[in-house]
């Protein structure tokens, strides 16, 4: 048993007896969890380092005997090796799984301890969770019921600590509450590197506070609130809105840059509560910007677009899809594109400009700073998924004068922009007005109130698709919410214009366009179905030569050649 | 095919008619003068006992602060989704440590089955099955209780928890050093 038993790299562990193979010095919490068996735990994170403060994940620990003179194993009766316990428990977060190791998860000591620690950390813990937004998703909730007794042996008065506090613009602090775990403060200092956070005071006195002078501000508060295992910090804008327990969640993607962070949208009834950044190893661990949470506000937005119109007239979807494929039948057709369209709608796209002989393609760039973590240049989400359709074949530039010099010489006469504000990509109200313009849009932008006709389109969350991030990733993302009454889906629509201006069939569902997309070309093979939660990597080779503008971030180093051309 | 049952003939004393109908007011007589079992309802109401479950309401605690904290567990367990709540958070200073407080608070008593689950789960005794019986409208909106409502029902409990107050006295002396 001792034996190495294959020459894999991975050693064996042992969980309560069960054999599990894995790679040395995984951490134990991990291994265990690869078998089912949950080792309570409240500061270890994965993502962060290990500070072992808490004691909730105290195991049992042990190691075949050997004798101490001889250096032989010592074996039981039957042959087996014996193993030895350590007389004490040790904390599972604090132990790397090393060859043999045995561990117990539920033996009566082990059960005795956190026991014992729920008590303690309820000693002084407030009675709060009617107005905690963190109950139901609490950990110190779920393991009082399996580990706490369900009654206070503690008579005398609970510690008074600062309650209500403001950390920053999002976050808001409750030190009643707090367990001290650190996990805030480690994760200010390793993934955030901003170090605000820090404990003053001793034993019971110990209150979490913010440096004086300092506020938790960075654009990654708020992943704070998601790894603190209690309520003690909650969103500002989360604050008392919804009951975690009525909320479902949908996969989706933060389409903020071009990073892709792997999010959860939790909605009720068609209202967006909140977005939480999802696991995915390879693109964002488990982190997100604050900044990206917010888009959500885009759906009841002020500017929210409910209907479909046709100059002033607000008119049904179909009459004015129907007075799209009128204009677009037209001479002299541009398209401008968006790299915030999922694949499927660049795709349609790409074939409307194919029908239409369109004069020029263009997607409208947006860049910004980049933060090295998880917020890159590329403010689009998908100007990657535009060249791997085959929509465009260079980066999108911010300001579209080539497309107004266009607009000025008469060459181009109609214009079909997809969720893009015209006037802000640098067209005058005078060189839109000389055209006729399509515009599908969610919001109400400056241009569109000078288009003929508008189509009114969904947000990211009230549809479904696929985009592709900087690594190339191709990520899906899913509906959460239904749009409004008055709008069509962007991908119906355009599959309609296409199916009108061609008179052929066109794929108007995701799943009915990778039909096509699948049979041949950069997405040979895939469906959506197929795509993973986690994404599949994409070989973008082909536009190695490009000059993307993404700096290094978390999980993504840019192309030699193209930091080269910077 | 059709099963014919004879009936047995009618005798003598049947035929006359006469001891029903003295038997029958007999009845009538005997219940004339024995006490009344029925009531005036609705100038007359019953007595009501104790534990019963009457219309849902809401309370306030004796020194007349609204109970519920918009926990909304009485919404998640309630079985025919009678109870729909807006939370709000508290403004005035007096209860500030409390900090929750329902913005609306309605319960649709066409949905209500006086199950009294929401009773039970509330971990603040700020909701309850009271006397209260008869609810009537002329249209479904009537049907509704919204918060106002549900406190006039409600009235004051004369429970002495006071958790809140005593969590407040102890922040203000503060054990914190
Ligand atoms: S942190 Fe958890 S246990 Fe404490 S009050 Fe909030 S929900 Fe309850
Ligand atoms: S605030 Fe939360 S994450 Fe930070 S130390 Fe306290 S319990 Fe841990
Ligand atoms: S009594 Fe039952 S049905 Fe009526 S509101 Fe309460 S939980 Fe709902
Ligand atoms: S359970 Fe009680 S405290 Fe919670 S919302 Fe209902 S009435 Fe209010
Ligand atoms: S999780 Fe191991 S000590 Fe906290």
């Amino acid at each position: 048993m001792s034996e190495e038993k294959k020459d894999d790299g991975l050693i064996s562990v042992f969980i309560d007896g069960q054999e599990v193979r894995t790679k040395p010095g995984t951490n134990i919490i991990e291994v265990a969890a690869s078998v089912g068996k949950e080792i309570p735990h409240y500061c270890y994170h994965p993502k962060l380092s290990v500070s072992g403060n808490c004691r909730m994940c105290l195991i049992e620990l042990g190691m075949p005997g050997r004798d101490r003179a001889t250096g032989e194993p010592i074996l039981n009766e039957d042959g087996s090796p014996k193993i030895m316990f350590f007389p004490g428990p040790a904390i599972g977060c604090g132990t790397n799984a090393a060859p043999n190791m045995h561990v117990k998860t539920d033996s009566d000591m082990v059960k005795e301890c956190r026991e014992g620690v729920t008590e303690f950390l309820l000693a002084n813990h407030p009675l709060d969770c009617p107005i905690c937004d963190q109950a139901g998703e609490c950990r110190l909730q779920e393991f009082s019921t399996s580990h706490g007794a369900g009654y206070s042996r503690f008579v005398e008065q609970k510690n008074v600590k600062p309650k209500r506090t403001r950390l920053g613009p999002r976050v808001m602090l409750d030190d009643e509450r707090c367990i001290l775990c650190s996990r805030c403060i480690r994760f200010c200092q390793e993934v955030a590197d901003d170090d605000v956070l820090g404990f003053t005071d001793r034993g019971s006195y110990s209150t979490l506070t913010c440096f004086p002078g300092k506020q938790l501000e960075n654009n990654y508060s708020l992943n704070t609130v998601d790894i603190c295992p209690v309520g003690a910090l909650t969103s500002t804008d989360f604050r008392f809105k919804m009951r975690v327990w009525f909320l479902k969640h949908v996969k989706s993607i933060d389409f903020e840059t071009s990073v892709g962070c792997n999010t959860d949208v939790w909605a009720r009834e068609g209202k967006i509560y909140r977005i939480t950044p999802r696991r995915n190893d390879e693109v964002n661990d488990t982190w997100m910007p604050d900044s990206g949470r917010e888009l959500y506000k885009l759906v009841d937005g002020e500017n929210r677009l409910p209907h479909c119109k046709a100059g002033e007239a607000n008119v049904s979807a179909s009459d004015a899809l129907a007075k799209a494929v009128e204009l677009l039948k037209g001479e002299g057709v541009a398209i401008v594109g968006s790299g915030r369209c999922s694949v499927e709608e660049q795709y349609a796209l790409k074939a409307i400009a194919e029908t239409t002989k369109a004069v020029g393609v263009y997607l409208v760039g947006r860049y910004g700073d980049d933060d090295g973590i998880l917020v890159s240049r590329d403010r689009n989400a998908n100007v990657r998924g535009a060249l791997m359709t085959g929509l465009i074949n260079s980066l999108p530039e911010e300001s579209l004068s080539d497309l107004g010099a266009k607009i000025d010489s008469g060459e181009v006469k109609v214009v079909l922009s997809v969720k893009e504000d015209l006037v802000a990509a640098g067209l005058s109200k005078d060189q839109i007005a000389k055209v006729k313009l399509v515009s599908f849009d969610t919001q109400r932008y400056a241009s569109t109130d000078l288009a003929g006709v508008v189509i009114a389109g969904l947000t990211p969350f009230e549809r479904s698709g696929t985009v592709i991030n900087q690594q190339f990733r191709i990520q899906k993302f899913h509906k959460a919410v239904p749009g409004p009454a008055g709008a069509v889906d962007d991908l119906v629509a355009l599959a309609t214009v296409q199916a009108n201006l061609s008179e052929e069939s066109f794929p108007s569902t995701v799943a009915s366009v990778w039909k096509q997309l699948g049979e041949s070309g950069p997405f040979e093979g895939l469906s959506f179905k197929s795509i993973p939660d986690e994404g599949v990597l994409l070989d973008g080779s082909a536009f190695g030569a490009l000059p993307f503008a993404e700096g290094k971030s978390l999980h993504f180093e840019p192309k030699q050649e193209a930091v080269a051309a910077e | 095919m059709a099963i014919v049952l004879k009936r047995k003939p009618l005798n003598f004393l049947e035929k006359l008619y006469l001891p029903q109908i003295v038997a029958g007011l007999s009845t009538t007589f005997k219940r004339m003068l024995a006490p009344k079992e029925t009531m005036e309802y609705p100038e007359e109401r019953p007595p009501i006992p104790k534990g019963y479950r009457g219309v849902p309401t809401l309370v306030k605690d004796p020194e007349g602060r609204e109970k519920c904290v918009s926990c909304q567990l009485c919404e998640f367990v309630c079985p025919p989704k009678a109870i729909r709540i807006i939370p709000g958070e508290i403004q005035d200073e007096e209860h500030a440590n409390v900090e929750k407080a329902p913005k609306e608070f309605d319960i649709d008593m066409l949905r209500c089955i006086y199950c009294g689950m929401c009773e039970e789960v509330c971990p603040e005794e700020a909701i309850w099955l009271q006397n209260q019986y008869s609810m009537s409208g002329y249209s479904r909106e009537e049907m509704v209780n919204n918060k106002e409502k549900l406190y006039e029902l409600g009235g004051t409990l004369p429970d002495q928890h006071f958790k809140w107050k005593k969590k407040k006295e102890a922040e203000e002396a503060g054990n914190a050093h």
